[in-house]
């Protein structure tokens, strides 16, 4: 242990200087000490035993919680509960769950092309910046309203995730991440650099806000209703697509694309939908971003946007709803609690992915298998999808 | 139900590699017809050939007298032909159910906006879908682990599971691959009654076996294959005499 | 005006040829795209400034102009070597056999962590390369050389000459060769796989350090995210070139610079990168395989 932290004190030593690096090098000598013992503890032991069985338990609890078949008054309590929040809290930070019900929005629908249908999207940002753009293009040219803007921006959007699907079609893996990337880069660069059309790096100002019937919505506390609601939207539609026929061709096209065609699954039309779906959310969380900002630039859709929306799937475990939205509400959460930290938040977030895959590369939950829709579900015969329990390092 | 296949010349190159060099041989309908020979011969590539994986680098294959050559894989199993894995691919993070139902995927239609609409015509398919998953689980044995995960499952049962995938398209002939791999006897024996009431319900089965007691206990005919070639075919009994197999198996000194 | 574009063009494309080879040397082992390479070669760029500050201040710079110029690459390619060991060990080695998403995961992760870390240290801003060498130039078919291009040029392809000799000729050579064909078959006749793959590793950081301090030399100026618009087009070239050959990599560099530099000469200087990323997709699309890769079988049942 001590050895290596002279190693990192090395490392660091051209970079940081010479007092950072003594200090650096003791950090990571003592993460490293406490990843080992984290490891070790999770895998072997009484200890172990204990702390994997309070993680399954924990993870069950959360997959069950009011998702599929829970208390239907505990749901109740809990989205009135939710619904009234706006007015115990201040406004500041009814802004940063509004912001959160956005990033819900995106990381539902990256969760679909990356968590259902296993498509590594490192472009997603783009169709966040479609949605945004068209609006504000729109609604600065022609006085588009909020409304149809929702549609037209989640429309363009998934036309744009058919046009990245298509070229991609063939290809897999870190190949297909790599090229997602490009796009996502490529429309970032473009709204940046056609200034004629998106007034560049400047950005479109005065972008209307939403009106409902002659009020305007200008509030946090409209927006956080506005974006409640589109989540709920949201999770509706996913979760009945989840458990569908498309939604099972998703899923093994991701567990293993030439069985799945094997089975008379068509991969084009498959992957086609996922990019779509996932694409035309983000759409139309742009539209609500550029709504609630009234103004967009290009720097808001840079790649580490991307990236983050990517941990909000994959840290919060892939595939599974509401573990995808605890990576939103973590992901946005934590960072305006640790404002002071902001200049290290890349550093962190790296750190947390490298870490994160090391010790549990499924993420923190797991999903639970039930793509049928549940009135479909035969009584008696179907018991429900057991977690299988995962330890420390995985298969 | 004609499940005529025929594979005619077919030809096959890996850069210098060539896996299939020049093979005949028909499947007939209603028969149980094994595919053997030793390692590397070429058996599991013509089952890709076949079933669309690879492309043929020359010859035809034939099911109900029509070309499938270039046809994608789904559209060679929507035609009906169905297919297992040497390396069992179940979808190990989907429910068993779920798996035999992606089986049926071909014969169902509702698209996106039925699924998030759930009109009573697409709850009724799914309804029906999942019905008819349930009886071909209960037909292969496996209906007490529906809501499993397929990965939890012993491996005799993610055979079985394998299988009754395949079965679910409502295939005309099924292409096993290595089914009796890795099974003890008494699974092989129940795996030979699976095969048999397959074949009852009205499926022609190829396999491809190496097990000879699971070939000669169930096979009507067998085809030999040596280096990408049909060296040999005829009933069990035939084969076993044939001088060229023993040549393929054992060794020239052998024949 | 067309000769210049082509001389300005060759040392750009030495820049990519030579952090290309980092990349297709470790995809050609592990199949794994090492995102966090172009961090790599930002570092050794960062760590060309520390060395020639810490030379000058103990005054080696104003005695032996040699001395410096040895150091002030090989100090960079000894601490990046270190780097990308480091990188291997803890962010690919201990997801050897995870599903492929997770080594993807982990390397976009440590890219993002080094990008960040170099900026909190060393700041957000600009820092200059200082000058070294006060090479003239010439005048040559209406383009003006400058000694400094043919100085990168000249490295750059002895660096590759002697690389190419090593992985040919030596042992370790052969190993690598040996595992990038097929890893189990070679640590069964008895190749240490780990450390063949932490020489591979060490090997391309060491080129991309080479990179960084021939860039800080030539544009004089670096900053923290250098690496990953570098790094991206270095990949480009090196699946342009064809993944796994390292002459391929030679190849996609000078040809990937070729092409951007009359890009940005005769159409578009603005849309450069965007163009480069084209180049990507394309490539990737229609011959995956690059110019000189051969085509990969499609997955075996």
């Amino acid at each position: 242990m001590l050895l290596a932290g002279f190693w990192f004190a090395f490392l660091a030593l051209p970079i940081s200087g010479p007092w950072n690096a003594v200090l650096i090098g003791g950090a990571c000598s003592f993460m490293l000490l406490a990843i080992k013992l984290f490891q070790t503890a999770m895998t072997t032991g009484p200890a172990g035993e204990m702390v994997a069985r309070l993680w399954c338990a924990l993870g069950r609890m959360w997959g069950q919680a009011a998702w599929l078949v829970g208390d239907r008054k505990k749901i109740l309590v809990m989205i009135l509960l939710l619904l009234s929040l706006p007015w115990v809290l201040d406004r500041y930070t009814t802004d940063v769950l509004v912001v959160t019900g956005i990033y819900v929005m995106l990381a539902l629908g990256l969760n679909v092309v990356v968590g259902f249908a296993g498509l590594l999207d490192l472009g997603y940002v783009a169709f966040y910046a479609v949605g945004a753009y068209t609006y504000a293009l729109l609604n600065s040219w022609m006085d588009l309203s909020f409304w149809p803007a929702l549609l037209a921006g989640g429309a363009l959007s998934m036309a744009f995730g058919v046009l990245l699907g298509i070229p991609v079609l063939r290809l897999r893996g870190d190949y297909l991440a790599i090229v997602t990337l490009g796009f996502g880069e490529i429309i970032r660069l473009v709204l940046n650099n056609w200034d004629n059309l998106t007034n560049g790096p400047n950005g479109i100002l005065s972008i209307d806000r939403p009106t409902i019937g002659g009020m305007r919505l200008y509030q946090p506390m409209h927006f956080f209703y506005l974006v409640v609601f589109l989540c709920f939207m949201t999770m509706f539609v996913v979760g009945r697509l989840n458990r569908s026929r498309l939604g099972r061709a998703w899923s093994a096209l991701r567990e293993d694309e030439t069985a799945a065609e094997c089975m008379g699954i068509n991969i084009t039309y498959t992957k086609l939908t996922a990019f779509a779906f996932g694409a035309a959310w983000a759409g139309i969380g742009g539209v609500v971003f550029a709504a609630k900002q009234t103004f967009v630039s290009p720097e808001s859709f840079t790649f580490f946007e991307s990236v983050i929306i990517l941990c909000m799937v994959v840290l919060g475990g892939m595939g599974s709803i509401p573990g995808v939205i605890l990576g939103a509400l973590v992901l946005t959460v934590l960072p305006e609690a640790l404002r002071e930290l902001t200049l290290y938040r890349p550093m962190l977030l790296g750190g947390a992915m490298v870490l994160m895959m090391i010790l549990r590369p499924q993420g923190f939950l797991q999903m639970h298998g039930q793509r049928l829709p549940a009135s479909a579900v035969l009584p008696g015969d179907v018991r429900r999808g057991r977690e299988k329990t995962h330890l420390g390092g995985d298969t | 139900m004609s499940g005529f296949l025929e594979c005619r010349g077919l030809i096959r190159r890996f850069g210098g590699v060539v896996a299939l060099d020049a093979l005949d041989f028909e499947v007939r309908p209603g028969e149980i017809l094994s595919l053997i020979g030793p390692n590397g011969a070429g058996k599991t590539t013509a089952f890709n050939v076949i079933t669309g994986i690879f492309l043929p680098t020359g010859g035809d294959v034939q099911f109900a007298k029509r070309s499938i050559v270039g046809l994608k894989s789904d559209a060679i199993t929507r035609l009906g032909i169905a297919r297992t894995f040497q390396n069992i691919r179940i979808f190990g993070a989907m429910t068993v159910l779920e798996n035999v139902m992606v089986g049926r995927h071909g014969k169902l239609r509702a698209g996106p906006v039925g699924a998030i609409l759930r009109t009573p015509g697409v709850m009724n398919e799914e309804r029906a879908a999942a019905e008819f998953s349930m009886e071909l689980m209960r037909f292969s044995g496996i209906d007490l682990n529906a809501g499993a995960r397929a990965d939890s499952l012993s491996y005799g049962d993610q055979r079985r599971l394998e299988i009754t995938r395949a079965l679910a398209s409502e295939p005309q002939i099924i292409l096993l691959d290595e089914p009796a791999a890795g099974m003890n006897p008494r699974e092989k024996n129940d795996l030979n009654d699976l095969i048999f009431a397959i074949r009852e319900s009205g499926v022609t089965v190829l396999l491809i076996e190496h097990d000879m007691k699971v070939v000669m206990g169930i096979s009507d005919r067998v085809i030999v294959i040596d280096h990408g070639v049909k060296i040999a075919e005829g009933t069990p009994a035939e084969v076993c005499q044939d001088a060229k197999v023993l040549e393929a198996y054992l060794g020239a000194s052998h024949a | 005006m067309f000769t210049q574009q082509l001389v300005n063009g060759i040392v750009v494309g030495s820049v990519y040829a030579l952090i290309a080879l980092g990349y297709t040397l470790v995809y050609g082992i592990l199949k794994l795209i090492n995102f966090a390479h172009g961090e790599i070669y930002m570092i050794g760029a960062y760590i060309g400034i520390t060395t020639l500050a810490v030379l000058g201040a103990m005054g080696i710079t104003g005695m032996s102009i040699t001395l410096t110029l040895v150091l002030v690459f090989l100090i960079p390619m000894i601490y990046c070597a270190a780097y990308g060991i480091t990188l291997e060990r803890i962010a690919y080695r201990p997801l050897r056999r995870a599903p492929r998403l997770s080594p993807l995961i982990s390397a976009i992760g440590m890219s993002i962590f080094l990008q960040n870390y170099v900026q909190v240290a060393q700041g957000a801003r600009d820092k200059a390369f200082p000058s070294l060498l006060a090479l003239g130039g010439f005048n040559f078919m209406g383009a003006y050389i400058s000694g400094l291009q043919i100085f990168i040029l000249a490295t750059a392809v002895g660096v590759m000459a002697v690389l190419q000799l090593f992985i040919q000729k030596t042992r370790m050579g052969k190993a690598m060769r040996a595992t990038a064909q097929d890893r189990t078959m070679a640590s069964l006749v008895g190749v240490d796989v780990n450390r063949v793959i932490a020489a591979t590793f060490a090997i391309g950081s060491a080129l991309a350090a080479i990179a960084g301090v021939m860039v800080g030399m030539y544009y004089g100026l670096v900053n923290h995210y250098i690496g990953f618009i570098a790094g991206i087009k270095a990949f480009t070239a090196a699946v342009l070139g064809g993944i796994g050959s390292v002459a391929g990599a030679l190849l996609g560099g000078f040809l990937l610079a070729m092409l951007e530099t009359f890009w940005a000469g005769y159409v578009s200087a603005i849309y450069k990168d965007v163009f480069a990323f084209a180049v990507l997709v394309v490539v990737l699309i229609f011959r995956p395989e690059g110019i000189l890769g051969s085509s990969d079988s499609s997955d075996r049942v």
